[in-house]
């Protein structure tokens, strides 16, 4: 990085820079380095968490590729993934347009829309929980039969409930990337396209939308990314249920290693999602286009 | 969250590394006392009753001090292998016995307690004879039975059995008849917490029992091949699936967890007739169900036999006790004073009352009069019946079986329950697993 006007910073002598970076490093290596390559290695190994480790060359890859559960929760995990996106996004780009306008209320309704994201998810699963009973829940307290679903006890309806929980959470964070990428568009574009008589919808589409590219690409990298970690809200909501239909991979994993004392094959599936989060996180900067990083502003 | 950015900034303000340490849920050997540490199930009641055997062994001992922490049930069966495995194990092991208690066996983390048991008949004396089955590993003791004795039994709802006009059922084909006359009145015949998947599992336990005899799970404890396709566990498993086609469970069972407790509150606000479950769910409907304990709504029965099957009648299953294990890899001293808690600071006077005011029957001998005395003691004279007078006390299941078939075993009898794979799928499905 050059600093703007071209010349080295005063105050720092560029020997001491690097350094710097060194608390950071030791976390980065400590947090995420090392115990990448512990899982690495473990994963070829057959270890039931307690006794002694055994090296067991490919028998735990073989264990997890062979088993016909491995293709499900990849299937539910970009099944999640890919509806929760696809119910996010378009709320949260409406969303945070509507927060970028100018009047008061709308910071006070953005304040109440951000609240779902200062909780955690374990609080939420367990609210919704409650919430969803169906003899002791919002449809049986209220008496309305359409809400006492067997919600979390249906296949269909369980992942449709795990998409709009997370949905939940998540939309109030997006929406506030949105409302921050909209209130970058120079005002003189929709100055002129009011000139030549577009309504509010026409400069919806024809301004926001394109002007706001990067902003979704940054928005989905997170969105896709961070579905791969959904863990402690599916846990606490369904433990993966019924059956397996929201057993995505996370889950997958944490199941076999804690529950089935099989750390080699879920250290295996471990790695899995770690390649699977680069792969993404990659191709969707692929998609970014190489202009990617350039920036999009007037005279900037 | 491991290490926060709060507990870095409570260790820089000089906060004791002993309350640092606790706050992430690791205890290591902390204070300046003995460092004898132990773990077990919060919870109350029971939290309470082994917070103060402790305590009491502590105000006895001035030099032996035990440090307890306590962790949730979930959340502890995931720590306690975690914390072994990674040889920060708390001295004294708080179990269940079983195939979890010979994993740690298997990889030398617990102490052989044979001989220690030898030189301290008393102690050994003392203990319901039926409870060392589970602690024991290949004819070795490696483990003190504590606590209370938890037969599965099957309580019903008098009041809506009244209302309907009928009567408990004698035999499975009794309740199969009754399934159809509580789902005309609108009432569910059994409540069933089915999320959590070790309460379908209880129902499994004695129909294979009752059909097969109890040689019938035995066989796949010891490993033996197909043991999961015999005749009698396809009749036992196409019954389960019967039952649930009738509409025997309550509507949407499978998202009620037993954690919460919906499942027992379903039974005692009369919601579901029936409901299958261990002996501490008589507590849990007595501290929550208001009137209904009290006034003599609950009933209870042991699981009535089925037609033409060759278990015992009388046979029972669940937990036969809680386990205390040894670390081996604690200190001679932490060893010690763990020894010493288990001759004399596990079911004294003052805990064995305490479980029983709490309705639940301990593990030692010869408290008949103590539960005659009790305001529960008609339950608790049911339970001790059960308990002593059962040919076979088998474990459950989950417990039995070692982690890696148990986890399989739990998953595949949702689907059972679920009805979408059929008998013979679940089979084959278990064969694969507890083959070896």
């Amino acid at each position: 990085m050059r600093s703007p006007a071209g010349r080295p910073p005063r105050r720092a002598p560029r020997s001491i820079l690097p350094w710097l970076a060194v608390p950071a490093l030791v976390v980065f290596v400590g947090f995420a380095v090392i115990p990448l390559v512990g899982v690495f290695a473990l994963s070829f190994t057959t270890w039931d968490g307690i006794g002694a480790i055994h090296l067991s060359g490919t028998a735990s890859w073989r264990a997890v590729l062979t088993d016909p559960g491995l293709p499900h929760a990849l299937r539910v995990t970009f099944l999640v993934m890919a509806v929760s996106w696809a119910v996010q996004t378009p709320l949260s780009i409406l969303l945070g347009t509507f927060m970028a306008g100018r009047q008061r209320y709308r910071a006070v309704l953005g304040v109440v829309y951000f609240i779902p994201l200062m909780l955690s998810s374990a609080a939420i699963a367990l609210a919704y929980k409650a919430l969803l009973d169906p003899n002791f829940g919002l449809g049986a307290g209220l008496r309305i039969e359409v809400l006492s679903q067997d919600w979390l006890g249906r296949p269909g309806l369980a992942f449709g409930l795990v998409v709009f929980v997370v949905s939940w959470q998540f939309i109030p964070f997006h929406s506030l990337i949105y409302q921050g990428g909209v209130q970058q568009i120079p005002k003189s574009l929709y100055e002129a396209a009011q000139l030549d008589g577009a309504g509010r919808i026409r400069q919806f589409f024809g301004i926001t939308l394109p002007q706001l590219k990067y902003t979704v690409i940054t928005s989905s990298t997170l969105m896709v990314v961070g579905s791969l970690t959904f863990f402690d809200l599916i846990f606490i909501l369904t433990e993966g249920g019924p059956g397996d239909a929201t057993r995505v991979l996370a889950l997958d994993m944490y199941k076999r290693g804690f529950r089935a004392s099989l750390m080699g094959p879920a250290s295996a599936i471990a790695v899995i999602l770690v390649l699977v989060g680069l792969a993404l996180a990659l191709l969707l900067r692929r998609l970014g286009g190489r202009d990617a990083g350039a920036s999009q502003l007037e005279g900037a | 969250m491991a290490l926060s950015r709060r507990t870095l900034l409570g260790l820089a303000a000089g906060v004791p590394a002993s309350a640092a340490l606790a706050a992430c849920g690791s205890p290591g050997p902390g204070k300046s006392g003995s460092g004898t540490t132990y773990w077990y199930l919060n919870g109350q009641p029971q939290e309470g009753v082994r917070a103060g055997a402790v305590e009491a062994f502590n105000k006895a001992h001035s030099k032996e001090q035990i440090e307890d922490f306590t962790f949730q049930n979930d959340a502890y069966k995931t720590k306690i292998k975690t914390a072994i495995g990674a040889g920060k194990a708390p001295t004294l092991i708080w179990g269940w016995g079983g195939g979890t208690l010979r994993t740690y066996v298997k990889a030398g983390q617990v102490e052989d307690l044979t001989s220690w048991f030898g030189e301290h008949p008393e102690v050994k004396k003392r203990l319901l004879p039926s409870s060392f089955a589970a602690a024991t590993v290949d004819g070795k003791i490696y483990a003190m039975p504590c606590e209370t004795v938890q037969p599965i039994i099957l309580y019903y709802n008098r009041k809506v059995f009244e209302q309907v006009g009928v009567r408990p059922p004698k035999s499975w084909d009794d309740i199969m008849a009754l399934v159809p006359k509580f789902n005309a009145k609108g009432i569910a015949p059994f409540s069933l917490g089915g999320q959590s998947q070790w309460t379908n599992m209880m129902w499994l336990e004695f129909l294979f029992d009752r059909i097969g005899g109890p040689e019938l799970f035995q066989a796949v404890i010891e490993g033996e091949k197909n043991a999961w396709s015999h005749p009698d566990a396809i009749t036992a498993l196409t019954k389960v699936q019967e039952l649930v086609r009738a509409h025997g469970f309550i509507k949407g069972f499978s998202s009620i967890t037993a954690d919460s407790n919906a499942d027992q509150a379903l039974l005692y606000t009369g919601r579901a007739a029936m409901m299958l479950h261990g002996a501490w769910s008589y507590g849990i409907q007595q501290a929550r169900g208001g009137d209904f304990v009290p006034s003599g709504a609950l009933g209870y029965m042991n699981f009535p036999p089925v037609e033409g099957g060759k278990g015992d009648p009388g046979n029972t299953v669940g937990n036969p006790a809680q386990y205390l294990s040894i670390s081996s890899k604690a200190g001679a001293k932490q060893k010690k004073v763990a020894k010493d808690y288990l001759a004399t600071g596990v079911l004294q006077d003052a805990e064995v009352k305490r479980w029983i005011d709490n309705g639940s029957v301990p593990i030692r001998l010869g408290t008949e009069k103590l539960l005659a005395a009790s305001k529960s003691a008609d339950f608790l004279q049911f339970t001790y019946d059960i308990a002593t007078k059962a040919k076979v006390f088998g474990q459950s299941w989950d417990q039995a079986l070692t982690p890696t078939p148990a986890a399989a075993m739990l998953d595949n009898i949702v689907k059972l329950f679920q009805l979408s794979i059929s008998p013979k799928q679940f089979a084959s499905n278990l064969n694969a697993v507890t083959g070896t």
